[in-house]
């Protein structure tokens, strides 16, 4: 059976992974290597690079980067940020990365998307869509990092974007993005209404319950979250488990496993009690040799 | 046996994340399209991401073609194919026309057939159903899953598969003919049991297996 997958994305700002909040506010967290390291260690099921900065700046994506983060993931990495043709596709691919996510420069023309498409193959294409609410009782896609409007529903986007060979649609709910509210869940209803490619749900995770609110809308095929993953120690195991007792089975292919543990009214792992803290004295986990 | 592990850059891949994986476990990459090197090449890994018409056309604008097939069918080197590179291996593919392709494992590339609440690209990842005694799979859990990214999938005689994955419909995970190993899964994505199963082709290479 496929899995749900878990995505992490790391938003880089000037080089440094930040904390975004509304796409405006930015904190530094740090090395984005360092925070891609922590991540494949934890299990994560894929991890998404945002550099932020290269749309608004008009700029090709920093390869540097890139090879930098790569060289720690052991798991699928999308990479995203300032993809203006296929050359830049190309370069994303040659620098480790597996998938490439488009957004600025497919809103101006979605022809880039099948011309990608053609040469690396859908599945290697993902169209970035972000939106926010047009004060209508509908929702508007942004353009260049959520700063230029575009007058486009997300549904139609959506829909265009597949009709030109995108292989996977990433929705982000610009508004929700570091508020901790959860996703949008009528923004990304009404793009897995409007295709028939998997879809990503990212923007405003911060319980671990808004990863199965997310989940479950059907055609969406991972559920993604940025800040969420920064701030804590073993963040992506923490998440998996507290799934897993609420019936979501993820991914669990490492050795710490919350999955017997249990949470807080917050999700985070709570103590242990100190009978099963002196157990764990005798426990020995010997570093596996592949 | 030598420590270099050729990986085939015929301008498609992912080359860089096989090669991170290739020397994670101990061994030297040496990521090449040069005649000279594939002549010397103890082993081989064909990974691949992309669409299989322009794969096979750069493969046939590098030349390439009558030497892998002298290398991989007569000389019979280990070789490993991910993905496209599976795809590549069979005989012919309809991805985007029908495209001719090396023909080392009887078998053609067909897209996945739809199927109620199936969204293809099939992406994510997905446990397997392992055949016994299939090398690739040594010690490595029975649940365990790995990643997958792909459109299109192989159709082929059941005696040669060691391994399928379920999306709608059964879809062919792994083949083993001879000297002959591919996944359409990657490996150098599917983490620690990922690189489990590159250690068990590169063990099998150096004749460990």
């Amino acid at each position: 059976m496929l899995r749900t997958r878990l995505i992490a994305c790391i938003v880089v700002k000037d080089g440094l992974a930040v904390q975004s909040i509304g796409f405006e506010r930015f904190l530094p967290i740090g090395s984005p290597a360092i925070l891609a390291e922590n991540l494949n260690r934890w299990g994560v099921d894929e991890i998404l690079l945002q550099d932020i900065s290269k749309p608004r700046a008009g700029e090709s994506p920093s390869i540097t980067l890139i090879r930098r983060v790569a060289a720690q993931c052991f798991v699928p990495l999308t990479a995203a940020g300032g993809v203006r043709e296929v050359a830049d596709v190309r370069d994303v691919v040659f620098s480790g990365a597996d998938k490439v996510a488009i957004n600025t420069a497919a809103l101006d023309d979605p022809a880039l998307i099948t011309e990608a498409a053609e040469r690396f193959g859908s599945q290697c294409i993902v169209a970035s869509i972000d939106a926010k609410p047009d004060g209508r009782g509908g929702y508007e896609v942004f353009s260049h990092a959520g700063t230029r409007p575009t007058g486009k529903s997300p549904g139609e986007t959506a829909r265009l974007m597949e009709r030109h060979g995108a292989g996977e649609i990433l929705i982000n709910a610009i508004h929700r993005d570091g508020s901790k509210e959860g996703y949008d869940l009528n923004l990304i209803r009404q793009v897995t209404e409007a295709v028939t490619v998997p879809v990503i749900a990212c923007g405003g995770v911060g319980h671990p319950k808004h990863f199965i609110e997310g989940a479950g809308v059907p055609g969406v095929m991972a559920v993604a979250a940025a800040n969420f993953f920064a701030f804590t120690e073993h963040s992506v195991l923490t998440a998996k488990g507290y799934l897993a007792q609420q019936g979501v089975g993820l991914r669990h292919d490492t050795y710490a496993d919350y999955r017997n543990h249990k949470f807080d009214e917050a999700g985070r792992v709570a103590k242990p009690s100190e009978s099963d803290l002196a157990k764990l004295v005798f426990r020995h986990y010997p570093e596996e040799v592949i | 046996m030598s420590r270099t592990i050729c990986i085939l850059d015929y301008g498609m891949g992912n080359l860089q994340s096989v090669a991170n994986a290739v020397a994670r476990l101990g061994y030297e990459p040496l990521v090449t399209f040069r005649q000279a090197d594939i002549e010397n090449a103890p082993a081989l890994i064909v990974p691949g991401v992309g669409a299989i018409g322009e794969a096979m056309k750069r493969l046939k604008n590098l030349r390439l073609v009558d030497l892998l097939n002298e290398r991989v069918m007569k000389r019979g080197i280990p070789v490993f194919g991910i993905c496209l590179g599976l795809q590549m291996f069979a005989e012919s593919s309809n991805e985007g026309g029908d495209h001719e392709c090396l023909g080392w494992i009887k078998g053609k590339v067909e897209r996945i057939p739809e199927a109620p609440g199936v969204r293809i690209p099939h992406v994510g990842w997905n446990d397997l159903d392992r055949r016994a005694g299939a090398f690739l799979f040594r010690n490595i859990d029975a649940d365990a899953t790995f990643y997958f990214d792909h459109s299109y999938a192989l159709t082929c005689e059941d005696s040669i598969v060691t391994a399928t994955a379920t999306y709608g419909h059964p879809i062919i995970a792994a083949v083993h003919q001879g000297n002959v190993v591919a996944t359409q899964f990657h490996p150098e994505k599917s983490q620690n049991n990922g690189l489990r199963i590159l250690r068990n082709f590169l063990n099998f290479a150096a004749g460990k297996a």
